[in-house]
């Protein structure tokens, strides 16, 4: 079994992680009810005793101790950390696990990257050593940040070219909050297309996510379990947006709700690596299988079902549902409509009682309306996990490789373009020791450049397929 | 003799874990059918072959188990131990923690070489545990990254340290629309280089066996565990102890080695594919009776018409009339074209089995030239009933039915090479695009063989 790491950078990388650190400890608890620390707990914790004071030694097996998070708490500002370390979460991080300063970046990615980077930098380097040092086998980084303001998407990205140097063989997977096109922080598209060059060629994986689509999500689960029809039915413990051991008339943190659905995008992600099931299917095969060209690795999530009804037996066409959402523009985590767009490949994870005969009945049903490039005219890899969610009977997470975030990233190179056309805030950057009017050039050509790629990948749909030729054998 | 199973990647732990299973089952059945003297040699013959003995007296798989993560090999050993029947030996197993990823490179160039003494020991344990090493089972599928990748290069260590066992793959070929996205490169690779170490490849075909469970078993909601069954039961059906010849006393020692002779005369042609009639639910079974003229029937025109299961059977197929010229060159679009054999095993357990008469299997427009039809059909046959079934007829067939699904699985692996998509994954691990080009070549050769049997 492997470990993962979580690196979480800046105000809302610290947010949506603390939120999954109480899904997680929710959802192994419902699943482990010995008490015994298994492999699928140590994927993303450790078992310290702590009675022992200092910094006691790791148990492998037997009777959990105290739980710790495999986890970096980054950040330039000291206000969500500290909230953190004194809310409920507090046992589970390690004091030795963070690295914060007081004044932050003030929105601005080449404090973030260049300033606070080089500052930090070893101090980076060896809290990540520790961390690895405790993995026996160490299979990926999640790095959770956003990409329009200073500390998350410069510093963020700054760890991550330091992953890439001191671990190359660790898996790098992102997860991103993108600035919505009202975002109150003006010099957002320069630190979203300054950060995107980073994440061109450093990460793995990138799982982009956009404030609107969660926003809407949880308006809409909302509707649903307030409308009086089904109102009384809904599982009260299913929402994808509830926290963990909340009821759901607490007063919950404005951004809570939204981040508990990126939360469980991670939970689920990483639930056949970590449980059981006749097809599993793990982070390197994912890496592996919807990533055809290195630069083209942005992938599109969406995760079904919203909320469970609270009726047990689940007729098929409940769950053939589940797989017709999770192709629906409205469940998708960034605004993007797949399902017009052209797939370059697709992943589904099934958790719970889900068959492949299930599954293969709704890949057979689905595909007709789906439009994938021509050498992957099949393009699916598929996984079944036993283990369902807290509160469901089964789920579905959707990874797309899809050309669907085009539009996005043209958008962020048309905000970028209106200030930079005027210069405007240029000089807070240039300020910085160590940036230069070549970064915002390097960046917004990658990001061009990347753009292309996916244009001329969609020139190609539609058009009629002509097979190449076989190698002819002589006779 | 013994043959030792090698299961690799977590396809071929789960199905190795069904066959021997089945096996064991099998072999306790009290629906046997025949004398109390056969019951005990069969048996006997079965226990021998598969497991070894413990002082407690529980049967042990001849296995070893190999994965590069730990939970499918985990569950497999406890549901083994938990069966009371039979169990594994827990130190015969192998395995890692990440997993090779869906990457045929990763588990070929980096695992294989990496971990192969510790491999190779486990399996000479096995093999020294034997009286009489009759040879190897591989059982792997071809679209993931250890069992293909790691599996063919454990195939190539077996060759070389045992070069004179015999070595037969199960392969599993996987669902048409995608298990796993690169699965069409793992196979070409696959298939490719498993030609040249391997005896014979003896393939599966999920999309076929699913076929199976949903119309002749009638489930309803298919998991890989009932697809798995149905693969175990048809692998359990040949390779249960038979009488290989007319007239012998003896449970045939060597089954691995008669399979090779009966089947695969030219080292060019070693694909087989496996049928198995009748198949259905353990319910309708109790309803059912079967006369061995009916199943003989429908199993030749399964042969010929290269069906799958004894549903749906194209009876418009018909052998090519003696005398007239030979129809044009099969083409593996043809889609009704006629199934011709190189050589064919049929396997007959249960009552009557003395009377069969296989005359319409012999008859020479089903085979191509080069061998003697008399030659080119062999007959293994027990009174004992297998797992059941009062009847069962299972045929191993060296043909053209494998002919279109290869051609299918190389058009698509081409089609993604042209446009170098995912390639990138396996340069990282040292398979190149010249090795990609050879083992296009290797099968494209493959295809033309039994393109112009």
């Amino acid at each position: 079994m492997t470990q993962s790491v979580v690196v979480q950078v800046g105000q809302c990388g610290n947010q949506v992680g603390c939120r999954f650190w109480d899904l997680a400890l929710r959802e192994h608890a419902a699943v482990n009810k010995k008490g015994i620390y298994d492999e699928a707990l140590s994927s993303f914790f450790r078992n310290v005793d702590t009675r022992a004071g200092g910094d006691g030694a790791d148990i492998h097996k037997g009777k959990i101790f105290s739980l710790k998070a495999r986890a970096l708490l980054i950040d330039m500002e000291e206000g969500v950390v500290n909230e953190i370390l004194q809310g409920p979460l507090r046992e589970v991080f390690d004091s030795k696990q963070l690295i914060t300063d007081v004044s932050g970046s003030g929105n601005n990615w080449a404090v973030g990257h260049k300033q606070y980077g080089n500052q930090y930098r070893e101090h980076i380097v060896e809290k990540l050593r520790r961390t690895a040092e405790h993995c026996d086998c160490l299979q990926c980084f999640f790095v959770i940040h956003s990409m329009g303001g200073g500390t998350g998407s410069g510093l963020g990205t700054f760890v991550l070219n330091v992953l890439e140097d001191e671990f190359p063989e660790v898996y790098r997977f992102v997860t991103s909050v993108y600035p919505s096109g009202e975002d109150d922080v003006i010099t957002s598209p320069y630190n979203s297309v300054l950060a995107m060059k980073e994440l061109n060629e450093h990460a793995d994986c990138v799982l982009p996510i956009e404030n609107e689509s969660l926003f809407s999500i949880v308006s809409k689960i909302h509707q649903m379990t307030n409308s009086g029809k089904l109102g009384s039915t809904v599982k009260q413990n299913s929402l994808l947006t509830l926290s963990a051991g909340r009821i759901k008339t607490e007063q919950e943190k404005p951004f809570d709700a939204m981040n508990n659905i990126v939360a469980n995008l991670l939970l689920n992600l990483t639930s056949s690596a970590r449980f059981e099931g006749s097809l599993n299917m793990d982070l390197n095969e994912v890496s592996m299988n919807l990533v055809p060209f290195p630069r083209l690795h942005y992938l599109v999530s969406s995760l079904t079902p919203l909320y469970t009804l609270a009726d047990v037996n689940v007729p098929s066409r409940r769950l053939d549902q589940m797989f017709s959402d999770a192709f629906s523009k409205d469940h998708q985590l960034i605004q993007a409509d797949p399902k017009h767009s052209l797939y370059l490949a697709c992943a589904l994870l099934v958790r719970g009682n889900v068959q492949v005969s299930d599954l293969r009945r709704n890949i057979e049903r689905l595909k007709p309306s789906l439009h994938f490039v021509s050498w992957n005219q099949e393009g699916w890899k598929t996984g079944l996990c036993s283990v369902p969610p807290v509160g469901h009977s089964h789920s579905l997470l959707a990874l797309a490789n899809n050309t669907c975030v085009k539009p996005t990233f043209i958008e962020l190179k048309d905000r970028f373009m209106k200030l930079y056309k005027k210069k405007a805030h240029l000089h807070h950057y240039l300020h910085v020791d160590g940036m230069e009017q070549s970064c915002f050039s390097e960046a917004i050509s990658s990001l061009s450049d990347l753009i292309e790629e996916y244009s001329q990948l969609d020139a190609t749909k539609g058009v009629p397929r002509t097979d190449p030729s076989r190698l002819k054998i002589a006779v | 003799m013994s043959i030792v199973t090698v299961q690799l990647g977590q396809c071929g732990n789960q199905i190795g874990y069904e066959v021997f299973n089945a096996i064991c089952r099998d072999f306790h059945s009290t629906h046997g059918l025949c004398s109390k003297k056969e019951n005990e040699s069969y048996q006997a013959a079965s226990k021998e072959r598969f497991f070894s003995e413990e002082e407690t007296g529980v049967p042990v798989a001849r296995a070893v188990l190999v994965d590069m993560e730990p939970k499918v090999i985990s569950q497999t050993l406890s549901r083994a131990a938990r069966s009371g029947l039979w169990k594994y030996d827990h130190q015969s197993h192998f395995c890692q923690k990440q997993g090779s990823g869906n990457n045929w490179a990763n588990g070929y160039s980096v695992h294989g070489p990496r971990y192969r003494d510790v491999i190779m020991n486990l399996v000479q344990k096995e093999a020294e545990k034997c009286d009489r090493l009759s040879g190897f089972f591989t059982v792997m599928s071809m679209a993931g990254g250890t069992g293909s990748g790691m599996g063919t290069f454990v195939t190539q260590c077996l060759r070389d340290a045992f070069p004179t066992s015999f070595i037969l793959n199960q392969v599993i070929w996987p669902y048409g629309t995608g298990e796993v996205i690169v699965q069409n490169y793992n196979s070409v690779l696959t298939l490719s280089h498993l030609y040249q170490s391997s005896d014979a490849l003896l393939v599966h075909e999920n999309d076929a066996i699913h076929k199976i469970c949903a119309q002749l078993m009638n489930i309803k909601k298919i998991s890989f565990g009932d697809v798995n069954q149905v693969i175990a039961h048809q692998l359990g059906s040949v390779f249960q102890p038979t009488y290989a010849s007319e007239g012998a006393s003896q449970y045939s020692r060597s089954p691995l080695g008669d399979l090779m002779e009966s089947l695969v005369p030219h080292p060019e042609f070693k694909m087989l594919g496996l049928r198995n009639i009748p198949q259905m639910s353990e319910n309708s079974l109790a309803y059912s009776t079967f006369t061995w003229p009916g199943l003989i029937k429908h199993l030749r025109q399964m042969l010929i018409a290269n069906a799958t299961m004894e549903e749906g059977i194209n009876w418009q197929v018909r052998p090519p009339l003696p005398g007239h010229p030979v129809p044009q060159k099969a083409s593996p679009n043809k889609a009704q074209h006629f199934n011709t054999s190189i050589a064919n095993l049929v396997v007959l357990r249960g009552k009557d089995v003395q009377s069969v008469d296989l005359g319409v299997f012999r008859e020479p427009a089903l085979y191509t030239s080069w061998l003697n039809p008399q030659d080119a059909v062999n007959v293994w046959k027990t009174p004992r009933a297998f797992n059941k079934y009062e009847k069962s007829a299972a045929l191993v067939s060296n043909s053209q039915f494998l002919l279109k699904l290869t051609d299918n699985i190389v058009g698509k692996a081409w089609n993604m090479f042209a446009s170098k998509a995912y390639l990138h994954q396996y340069t990282k691990f040292g398979i190149e695009e010249e090795d990609f080009l050879d083992s296009f070549t290797t099968l494209e050769q493959v295809i033309s063989s039994y393109a112009s049997l």
